[in-house]
């Protein structure tokens, strides 16, 4: 083997070391025998895990948190369709300075926006809950869903429409029936993407919520009060989760793939 | 000329984003812009915040603000280096049904959660953690140390994830790079190297730009990372937003505060705009 190739695969080699190093020692200390998550290891247990589905604060902010990142999700994909649509579609005049608008929540910090609205909500009267926090994860979910949707509408797409039209679809059935149906693998990926971050959102949803809470804040505020192996039950089933559903993806595509080839 | 619709439709499908955009984005910032021009408990109009901000005796929010840059500089410049080769190796020396692999490998320990995965760090990085034992029994270490609780801890958690979000960003970016420009560079002579300097690097650094004013961005509005791992020594411009809300309900100060991270970001922005084409992200 040439030093040229050895290097490049050392260097992979610790890139992946380095990169999966703090996820295996969370996955490690989940099954901690002992009242703290800290070295040294002492032995397998579940019990863990067995404290984790009986902590209802922990269960209900797993589920608010699936709540919060599915509604604000879909939210945040429909109006970046459309607005995808409308701009490539639509041609409006200063295009560009409307999609620098759209994009423009990208350029600021998180703790700006949840701040603004947390100012907003609170001069408006309106009380901070999951409702609010699914706002604020609309806010900054839509710039990319719009972007990620832009960068697929081409020439191709509105070709078919067009020939919808001719053949009597209105505008509502072309989008539907049409556009829709053909970019739903980028919109199911501008989904995906967008509840990845909805989910691991944390000061957003710190500011903006006040008794129902998501998965980080409980989290949040349990590391606060002590290190405590549950959390590294919790982080590892989530671990677990994302790793089922990204084989799932795979096979759905692969076998999509298939019947194509 | 209409494109393909009928009218209505194509027109007003831009307008539902718009609004939310200008509702609950654009108004929160002037809100906040407002309030900090405010005096907390009174709400009269006053400069004090700002004033406040430079001439506070203990400088605390001035050394907040230094750190802040400081510390994105030295993971921004740190984050580049350390991707960049990982994302070549990733783009050019792999073969393809590999690269797909390599590259869920990368993203999956990030699919943990963002506050467990923090503090794991310090675990890794306490006393008796791996990494002193593995230095203690190479014998390069006499005595264990805490690297945990430290700006470097902060630093360290930061590069993690960057590592990651650039690698990504810079691939997407090589993968684009037309194969023949290299090709015909190789045959007019021009050693691997060469190649590398005056076509690859140069055709990539859109990627770079992007993906370096992505980690500033993200880096210098995190809470999380600094608050878990810094131990406290010294503060970032977001804890020290959070300290005024949650400690002292002054949020007048955390506006104003904001405001002058706002100002950080924006001057980043125009630093990095004539690389940055945001139509391309």
């Amino acid at each position: 083997m040439k030093p040229r190739e050895l290097a490049t695969i050392l260097y992979l080699t610790l890139a992946i070391v380095f990169i999966f190093l703090p996820v295996a020692i969370l996955v490690q200390y989940s099954f901690q025998d002992g009242l703290v998550p800290v070295p040294p290891f002492r032995g397998f247990s579940l019990r863990w895990y067995e404290k984790m589905l009986a902590n209802r604060k922990l269960m209900e902010a797993l589920g608010n948190s699936v709540v919060v990142g599915g509604v604000s999700s879909f939210a945040a994909v429909t109006l970046g369709f459309l607005a995808a649509y409308g701009l490539a579609r639509g041609r409006p005049r200063h295009a560009g300075r409307l999609q620098f608008g759209l994009m423009a929540p990208l350029t600021v910090p998180y703790i700006i926006i949840g701040l603004g609205l947390l100012g907003m909500f609170g001069a408006l009267g309106i009380d901070r809950s999951l409702v609010t926090v699914g706002v604020g994860h609309v806010v900054i979910n839509l710039p990319l869903c719009f972007a990620i949707v832009y960068s697929q509408l081409g020439e191709h797409q509105a070709n078919i429409e067009r020939a919808a039209h001719d053949l009597g679809a209105s505008d509502l059935q072309a989008l539907l029936l049409v556009t829709a149906p053909m970019l739903w693998p980028t919109l199911l990926a501008a989904f995906f993407i967008s509840f990845t971050l909805s989910w691991d959102e944390f000061v957003i949803a710190f500011l903006l919520s006040r008794f129902d809470v998501t998965l980080p804040v409980v989290m949040w505020n349990m590391l606060n009060s002590g290190l405590n192996p549950q959390l590294n039950a919790v982080g590892t089933l989530v671990f677990a989760t994302s790793i089922g559903l990204v084989v799932l993806i795979a096979v759905l595509l692969m076998s999509r793939g298939g019947r194509r080839g | 000329m209409r494109a393909g619709g009928v009218g209505g439709l194509t027109r007003w499908a831009l307008w539902p984003a718009l609004l939310w955009t200008a509702a609950l984005f654009a108004g929160p910032l002037v809100v906040t812009l407002a309030i900090s021009f405010t005096e907390h408990g009174s709400g009269a109009f006053t400069l004090d915040n700002y004033i406040g901000f430079v001439t506070r005796s203990d400088g605390a929010f001035l050394a907040a603000l230094f750190n802040s840059i400081e510390v994105t500089a030295i993971v921004t410049a740190l984050s580049v280096p350390l991707a960049y080769p990982l994302a070549y190796v990733l783009a050019y020396k792999t073969p393809p049904r590999w690269q797909r692999v390599l590259l869920v490998m990368l993203i999956l320990p990030f699919w943990t959660s963002y506050v467990i995965r923090s503090y794991s760090w310090l675990v890794v990085l306490s006393k008796n953690g791996i990494i002193n034992q593995v230095l203690l029994s190479s014998g390069l270490l006499d005595a264990p140390i805490e690297f945990g609780n430290s700006r470097g801890a902060t630093v360290l958690g930061f590069v993690h994830f960057f590592v990651m979000l650039l690698t990504l960003t810079i691939y997407a970016n090589l993968v684009q790079i037309k194969e023949s420009y290299r090709k015909a560079a190789a045959d007019l002579g021009a050693s691997s190297m060469q190649t590398f300097l005056h076509v690859t690097l140069p055709l990539s650094l859109p990627g770079v730009a992007v993906g370096a004013f992505t980690t500033l961005v993200l880096a210098i509005g995190d809470y999380i990372t600094p608050q878990i791992l810094g131990g406290g020594r010294e503060l970032l411009l977001p804890q020290a937003i959070m300290l005024q809300i949650e400690r002292r309900a002054d949020f007048p100060m955390a506006a104003a505060l904001s405001m002058i991270l706002m100002l950080v970001v924006s001057a980043a922005y125009l630093l990095f705009a004539r690389h940055l084409k945001m139509e391309r992200v």
